[in-house]
């Protein structure tokens, strides 16, 4: 699963820094390093919902206050479907 | 208002201003001729004898701003009629010479240069004299001059020499493209080309975003630049060009600034590879040392490529301080990545050229990099980078002993005694222009306060440590 999160400057002062060191945290924990590439991309045009994060190619949206409940949902939900 | 040091750099850039209002207007073909007109409108000449050899010389200037000649791989060209061939008659002793006891001039040379005629008064014996310039720094009356024509001074690599037409010649094979004459020559008979032509079929090609995004990447001493405006209205600025979106170099730096701590303590000796003319200097004139030369491409390149692998389809154009850059984006290696490059003089023409007023819009922001990153822009950034890199990847065994050169003078020296073995350092930053990239050929104005504009700018990332700024890229 590739998850590629914006780190343009929108999203970064929305808290994309903050998204990206949870989810790395998260993924470290859950031990899925193998199972879930993060990357960062530069501004994916959709600034007013940001923080950016697209999960194999799908636009979604994701606050710093929302990660848990994001990666839950969208990445741990996902991988174990 | 504008903000030049010269008024060499304002005739320039005017013209650039001109060629590409002329491209975005789709009237470059029928109008290219009027431009020397509308520079020089006559009828009293102001920088010439005549306004006719004016606007010769700036139907030349306009040749270098859509590209120069196509057949000089180089990216540096003397504009040959504009080449005021001055006098070249090295140091010569002026009337100032009072004819005094204490005959320091005679004292200090070595060579035994200096001559007395019947009134006491130095002369200089050409066939002795090395040109080394001891006795002028001593004369008590600063009676002996330096007629080294001011192009030929600026070229640290000897590169430049007088032609049989006595118009100043380059040679291209000792030329690493700094530009240090290019901001030096007081006539402007030296000019970088120009890629603004690329760089408008770029904007206009991408139709706004919708055909590809097209990425500008600045360097990170934009931030000493534009001093009449404020970085964030730079930054809309470029976006209103119909930029799609601007990405630091500096993020690039912090990559670079990783990878080479990991490299140095694997090889033990490096110098740095962020500045293309320093390792066009090493290849040239080192060739010895070559393969000390780190490995990585430079913080450009390497920022540029991560855009192009995770973005299908952008385009990216660099904006920043350097000539040299010009010619590295030219090499195998780096062509891939990066699509063209502009200096900010010619940034600075462009925003007038569509008559962006930067000064009227908001503040965008420009984020990602590191403080570290983002005072690669002047001598000694990419040191304390390393350093930090070092620090933070827990190497406490390595002894890091890095020197910090800026001008390509003391990049020589110290590559001199690396090359005997005898430098007393495992690490040589080389920055070829004086105080780093602040002090480049494109930058609008080079001054003191430069650095601590740098410096302020780098306190301001919210990434302190190079990790934070990195760790998603990895």
């Amino acid at each position: 699963m590739k998850v590629t999160i914006c780190i343009g400057s929108s999203c970064h002062l929305k808290g994309s820094r903050q998204v990206v060191e949870e989810l790395q945290n998260l993924v470290e924990q859950r031990r899925l390093g193998d199972q879930v590439e993060l990357a960062g991309a530069f501004c994916m045009g959709n600034c007013q919902n940001g923080v950016c994060v697209t999960v194999d190619g799908e636009l979604m949206s994701v606050k710093p206050e929302t990660v848990n409940e994001f990666f839950e949902k969208e990445i741990a939900g996902r991988l174990a479907q | 208002m504008r903000k030049f040091d010269t008024k060499v750099q304002e005739l320039k850039y005017k013209v650039l201003r001109e060629v590409a209002r002329l491209a975005f207007e789709d009237r470059l073909l029928e109008n290219v001729t009027d431009i020397p007109k509308t520079i020089v409108p006559g009828k009293n000449p102001t920088m010439r004898c005549c306004i006719y050899k004016e606007r010769a010389i700036v139907s030349e200037r306009v040749k270098m701003a859509m590209g120069g000649d196509k057949s000089n791989s180089n990216i540096v060209e003397v504009i040959d009629i504009a080449c005021d061939e001055c006098p070249v008659g090295g140091y010569e002793v002026s009337d100032a010479c009072r004819g005094c006891i204490a005959h320091r001039c005679e004292e200090n040379c070595r060579r035994g240069a200096i001559v007395f005629d019947a009134n006491q008064k130095a002369h200089i014996d050409k066939s002795k004299c090395v040109e080394c310039g001891k006795c002028a720094s001593v004369c008590p009356y600063g009676a002996i001059m330096n007629h080294k024509r001011p192009c030929e001074r600026a070229c640290s690599v000897k590169a430049i020499h007088m032609s049989e037409e006595k118009t100043a010649q380059i040679d291209n094979e000792k030329c690493i493209g700094c530009g240090a004459c290019v901001y030096q020559c007081p006539f402007g008979a030296i000019m970088d080309k120009s890629f603004l032509l690329d760089v408008v079929k770029l904007i206009k090609e991408s139709r706004g975003g919708e055909a590809y995004k097209l990425y500008a990447v600045v360097a990170p001493s934009i931030s000493s630049q534009f001093t009449y405006a404020k970085l964030g209205q730079v930054i809309s600025g470029i976006k209103q060009l119909g930029f799609f979106h601007v990405v630091e170099a500096a993020l690039g730096a912090d990559m670079v600034a990783w990878d080479e701590a990991k490299e140095l303590t694997e090889k033990g000796f490096l110098t740095s590879s962020c500045c293309p003319a320093f390792v066009q200097f090493i290849r040239s004139q080192f060739p010895e040392l070559s393969d000390k030369i780190s490995s990585n491409l430079s913080p450009l390149a390497t920022i540029a490529k991560y855009i192009k692998e995770t973005t299908p389809g952008a385009k990216i154009v660099f904006i920043g301080p350097c000539t040299a850059k010009k010619a590295e984006v030219q090499q195998e290696r780096v062509r891939p990545y990066v699509d063209a490059v502009i200096t900010f003089e010619e940034l600075q023409a462009l925003f007038d050229s569509r008559d962006v007023d930067i000064t009227a819009l908001p503040e965008d922001v420009l984020d990602n990099a590191s403080y570290y990153g983002r005072i690669f822009a002047r001598s000694g950034g990419l040191t304390d980078a390393v350093t930090e890199a070092l620090r933070e990847q827990g190497d406490t065994d390595f002894v890091f002993k890095p020197i910090a050169c800026d001008g390509i003078d003391a990049c020589k020296k110290a590559l001199l005694r690396a090359s005997k073995g005898v430098l007393d350092a495992n690490f040589i930053e080389g920055m070829a222009c004086m105080g780093g990239c602040i002090g480049g050929a494109g930058c609008l104005t080079h001054g003191e306060k430069d650095k601590n504009e740098v410096d302020k700018y780098g306190m301001e990332a919210y990434e302190k440590k190079i990790t934070d700024a990195i760790s998603v890229l990895k």
